[in-house]
């Protein structure tokens, strides 16, 4: 029994916007068990009192200050589109709403 | 559209009991975006302002804007919280396409500001709002959709993006649920954004402007039986974007909650999107489907450990809030709660305040905004402040009056000529020849003349019917056109006729 | 000796005396890479072009008497991870094949500040995941002391172009061993600063946390040189460190390991670690205990969990970070037919864009960051991040540095390893806790292996902003050897 089910690699790609096809789903799940298996030793290291680290070094309070800097050109912005319609990026059609 | 019964609002309050909940935005007035230094003018040509950060480029990185995190926590101050010692900014995954990192910059567990509160008066009553928190995140960009129905996101056939917004800092104030404020909820609700505007207004952190969208508010509702202690399930009607909005929205969801239970239904939690046109609001998109949006500690960004005394100073240099300024004045003024409730209303507390700065007693300044000057407004359907005219003039039309150069009838004139755009009182006084008749010669005059064409009222007031006065003064006045000195023309004409009061 | 075969600093000084210009060393250098390229593979983008524009501009700013940096005129090979405005930046990934960033990185900034000459944009596995270069959507690099075996990775261009005198210096990132690993399979030098010490502004994020430009060189001072050319503070990363950068160049020249206090690492051995590559770590040891240092065993038993507790946060990191490669703004757009919707096109994008290794660490840090299973998982992995920090502090309370394998085999050969995840995983086994932890940590060539014959390599750990420590114990091990050696390890490679 893999630590992670297809259903559940279905839904993690949905999440991740990647369309999967049925092959891959297969693929993965077994990938991602085994590996999903091998890092669950974290829960080895009995850190009960221990405070997380979300960041390598404990620095604080890093602020900019409120200063206007050059923006790029609509050009430069958009220089990369895909797709482009009155100086907008231009999107396939949105589904739902915002959230 | 879907049309949803509503039940009578009066019947729906007998019935059920809202339980009501508010989220609101704040676009912060800072120079540059909250993690980038692109500019944050509204209206600007699309994509103009914007660089690799706020366009999420590849490689760029955010960082914080110092003064968006410290109008964040005077906000904060200002709504009694408590201003973390220690937190983080935290990243919401959702992919939408107005937001470019596919991420959006807030912070979840860790607020920079929590558990305060903040009291409002409904009614004359005092109501205290519970605020849970006020955390700092970033807006989005702004999508148009083209195609199909009119600009409306269903049935377009594509989108395009402007991502001049993306970024702009955004203050979440939520405030806890607030129970028991039964039929009042609409006015509740609307009350306490009216302060919360208010208060930002006075610690100068916004323009919150609701029409630009710098103001946005997220009402939730919930219904429960009358005699039920158990709390409904809620929805969360977004983007509420007028003070009238926010009031109505409470109301038709009230309404419309209360005829989905009374008929056996059930209310879905979702949000939902209120419509100024028809005042109803309609669903969007269901919650149920779980949103997991995976926050976790922003890596790029390092934790916000707001030094003690600094809090402490911004504190102590908090502005006065307008509750308290408007429980001051009203003692100074001497006036009712009624009376400042229709000037808090009428949005005439502050350009009093600046009349009598100006010299004006407070008693006339709140006669001529709340009077003359209101009535104009309303008039031309456009707010008080927006008259052209300024405290300062109305200032001097009341010391014209008080030195006796206007009396009432030309002082109204005079504030016609101004917001006529003829210029300062002074010059219309000038221009318009307003000035009382105080030359004694030619008032003593027009006194003979009067007396003279009005021999029976006259014999009167000889005779000692005093109070027969008042028909020659009024005909001195109407000889003057106005601008007599109705006082001294009455001394005159009694020291003509031989009589004294 | 021909000017691919110098050191940096050699070449710095002639261009600097006015002995050889910028655009000789900088043509030798594509001629080089003409010849060697067909069989390595190191570089994605190479533009002769503009490259030679570069130096050109370069011997300008010298001749008008310009005061520039001692690499000024050298060139250097660049990671394609780096924004860089006039050449594709990829991270060697469909999903931006031809993108052209309209900025530069700090660090290609400062490059260009200090006069080096972008020779070209190097290989790497797609986005820095991977030890082996093999991830890369542009194809495998190959090492250039074994054509069938790996660079390494994930800077395996990088390391491949310096091992194979295409460039005298490169650039890479590190977020799990991605410069170390990939130096010691290839016998060179690899430096992961300390965390914050170098900018990533401009480096696109693979995890955010941990990634940390640095140095590729042949030698430890030029590998300082460069370090010292683009590190500092920058206003742009908030979690740049605002303190002076160590000084690494003087560092270098020391070469001393007289007194000072190294630690062995006793949980780096045993099962995995290939003989050869021991025996040749046990030799330098003794090494160093022979050029005065103090050699002790130190125990750090919480590093076992280094490597799980990175594999999930790196990726919950990257499947955050890679969100933004959406088919929006900028990059590969696939499935447009106008009547998909946006949603349905960034899937369809995604699938099509990023190579496997990319979408499985995608998925990975989705799962690992759900509600359900953050505190199982992504939480857990912090908690355990916060105990090898602890444990690092212990041990330089006892030792100034701290020594162990850099990875437990030599080169592997290509596709031995393609399609087992976790084998790969294993060869950042030793590199991982630095990263974690954010210290400072590099590699220098140590041997080869008697099985294979192939580079062994020395990991040098010191604690943050010791990143002196490294280069001072690197260059004092690198003269030894070199003088028992006769030369450089490069020095035995065979010739191409």
């Amino acid at each position: 029994m893999s630590a992670i089910t297809r259903d559940e690699v279905a839904h993690l790609a949905r999440l991740s916007r990647l369309a999967l096809t049925d092959d891959e789903l297969d693929h993965y799940a077994t990938q991602l068990g085994a590996i999903i298996e091998s890092v669950a030793k974290v829960a080895e290291v009995a850190a009960e009192d221990v405070p997380p680290s979300s960041h390598a070094l404990p620095l604080t309070n890093v602020f900019r200050a409120d200063e206007v800097r050059p923006s790029l050109t609509p050009e430069q912005a958009l220089s990369g589109a895909p797709a482009v319609e009155d100086d907008r990026f231009r999107v396939p059609r949105i589904l739902g709403e915002e959230a | 559209m879907n049309v949803e019964t509503a039940m009578p609002y009066d019947e729906a309050l007998d019935r059920y009991e809202p339980v009501l909940g508010l989220e609101t935005h704040v676009e912060l007035g800072t120079e540059s975006k909250m993690f980038c230094g692109c500019k944050t003018t509204f209206g600007a040509p699309p994509n103009t302002q914007v660089c690799p950060t706020c366009l999420a480029l590849p490689g760029s990185l955010p960082t914080a804007n110092a003064v968006a995190i410290e109008s964040t926590i005077r906000i904060g101050l200002a709504l009694n919280c408590s201003i973390a010692e220690w937190c983080r900014f935290a990243r919401k995954n959702y992919f939408y396409p107005d937001m470019p990192k596919n991420y959006q910059i807030s912070q979840y567990d860790e607020p920079l500001c929590f558990d305060g509160y903040l009291d409002i008066e409904v009614d004359g009553k005092p109501v205290r709002i519970e605020i849970e928190r006020v955390h700092l995140e970033e807006d989005t960009g702004k999508s148009t959709h083209v195609g199909g129905a009119t600009g409306r996101i269903h049935g377009a056939d594509y989108s395009i993006v402007d991502y001049n917004r993306a970024g702009i800092p955004l203050v979440e104030i939520v405030t806890k649920p607030i129970p028991g404020t039964d039929r009042l909820a609409p006015e509740v609700a609307k009350a306490y954004v009216t302060e919360l505007r208010e208060i930002m207004r006075s610690l100068g952190v916004s323009d919150v402007r609701m029409e630009e969208g710098s103001l946005r508010c997220d009402v939730n509702v919930s219904l429960m039986p009358r005699g039920s202690s158990e709390w409904g399930t809620r929805t969360e009607t977004k983007n509420v974007n007028s003070l009238r909005s926010v009031e109505r929205a409470v109301r038709s969801e009230i309404e419309r909650q209360a005829a989905v239970l009374a008929g056996g239904g059930r209310i879905v939690q979702e949000t939902r999107h209120f419509h100024e046109d028809t005042g109803s609001t309609t669903s969007g998109r269901s919650k149920e489907e779980a949103q997991d949006y995976r926050y976790f500690p922003e890596p790029d960004l390092v934790p916000i450990a707001p030094d003690r005394a600094w809090v402490a100073e911004l504190k102590a240099a908090l502005p006065e809030l307008p509750s308290v300024k408007r429980k001051r004045l009203r003692a100074e003024w001497g006036l009712s709660e009624l009376d400042m409730e229709a000037m808090h209303n009428a949005d005439a507390i502050d350009l009093v305040e600046a009349t009598v700065a100006a010299g004006a007693p407070a008693a006339d300044a709140r006669k001529w905004w709340m009077g003359e000057l209101a009535r104009r407004a309303n008039e031309s359907g456009s707010a008080l402040a927006e008259l052209p005219i300024t405290p300062a003039q109305i200032a001097r039309v009341t010391e014209l009056v008080a030195s006796g150069a206007l009396n009432d009838k030309l002082a109204r004139e005079v504030l016609e000529g101004v917001l006529a755009g003829e210029g300062a009182p002074d010059e219309v006084v000038e221009k318009r020849g307003l000035k009382i008749v105080n030359d004694e010669g030619e008032l003593s005059a027009i006194v003979d003349q009067v007396i003279a064409g009005n021999a029976d009222a006259a014999d009167k007031v000889r005779s000692g019917k005093v109070a027969a006065a008042g028909a020659l003064v009024g005909g001195v006045m109407k000889a003057s056109r106005g601008k007599a000195d109705a006082a001294r023309a009455r001394e005159l004409i009694l020291e003509k006729l031989g009589v004294s009061d | 000796m021909s000017l691919i075969h110098k050191t940096a600093a050699e070449l710095g000084a002639l261009i600097a005396a006015g002995e050889v210009s910028s655009v000789e060393v900088a043509e030798a250098h594509l001629d080089r890479m003409a010849e060697a390229e067909p069989k390595i593979n190191a570089f994605l983008h190479v533009d002769r072009e503009t490259t030679l524009a570069q130096a050109r501009v370069v011997d300008d700013r010298l001749r008008s008497g310009e005061r520039l940096g001692p690499l000024a005129g050298v060139p250097v090979a660049h990671k394609d991870i780096f924004a860089t405005r006039d050449m594709p930046t990829t991270a060697a990934s469909k999903i931006l094949e031809g993108w052209r960033p309209p900025y530069d990185a700090t660090v290609t900034g400062r490059l260009r500040e200090a006069g080096l000459v972008i020779l070209g944009k190097t290989n790497l596995d797609e986005f820095a995941m991977g030890s082996s270069t093999e991830n890369s959507a542009y194809g495998v690099t190959r090492n250039p002391w074994d054509l069938t075996r790996v660079p390494g990775g994930s800077s395996g261009g990088s390391s491949a172009a310096v091992a194979a005198y295409e460039a005298p210096l490169s650039t890479g990132t590190d977020t799990g061993g991605s410069i170390r690993q990939p130096a010691s399979v290839t016998g060179i030098v690899g430096m992961k600063p300390t965390y914050g010490g170098s900018s990533r502004y401009g480096l696109i994020a693979f995890a955010s946390s941990l990634d940390t430009p640095g140095p590729f060189a042949r030698n430890v001072l030029d590998a300082a040189l460069l370090q010292e050319a683009f590190s500092g503070h920058d206003p742009l990363d908030s979690t740049s460190i605002d303190a002076p950068v160590p000084s690494v160049v003087e560092a270098a020249r020391t070469a001393d390991v007289a007194g000072m206090r190294i630690g062995v690492v006793k949980e780096f051995a045993g099962e995995g670690y290939q003989p050869g590559v021991l025996a040749r770590f046990h030799e330098v040891v003794q090494l160093l205990e022979s050029l005065g240092a103090k050699v002790v065993e130190v125990s750090c038993p919480s590093f076992a969990t280094a490597l799980p507790a990175y594999y999930l946060i790196a990726p919950s990191e990257c499947s955050s970070n890679l969100a933004r490669f959406d088919a929006m703004r900028y990059g590969l757009r696939v499935g447009d037919d106008g009547t998909r919707s946006a949603e349905e096109v960034m899937a369809l994008t995604r699938a099509a864009g990023f190579g496997p290794e990319v979408k499985r660490r995608i998925m990975l840090g989705t799962y690992a960051l759900s509600s359900g299973y953050y505190d199982a998982y992504y939480g857990q992995a912090q908690k355990v991040r916060t105990v090898i920090s602890r444990e690092f502090e212990a041990a330089f309370h006892q030792v100034d540095a701290l020594v162990s394998p850099t990875t437990p085999t030599t080169a592997f050969p290509i596709g031995e390893r393609a399609d087992d995840p976790i084998a790969m995983y294993l060869a950042d086994l030793c590199t991982i806790p630095s990263n974690l932890a954010g210290n400072a940590a590099i590699s220098v060539p140590c041997g080869l292996a008697d099985e294979d014959g192939l580079p062994v390599g020395l990991q040098i750990m010191a604690p943050v902003l010791g990143d002196d420590r490294c280069y001072r114990v690197g260059a004092a091990v690198e003269k030894a050897l070199e003088s028992r050696w006769g030369g450089g390890l490069l020095s035995k490679a065979p010739a191409l």
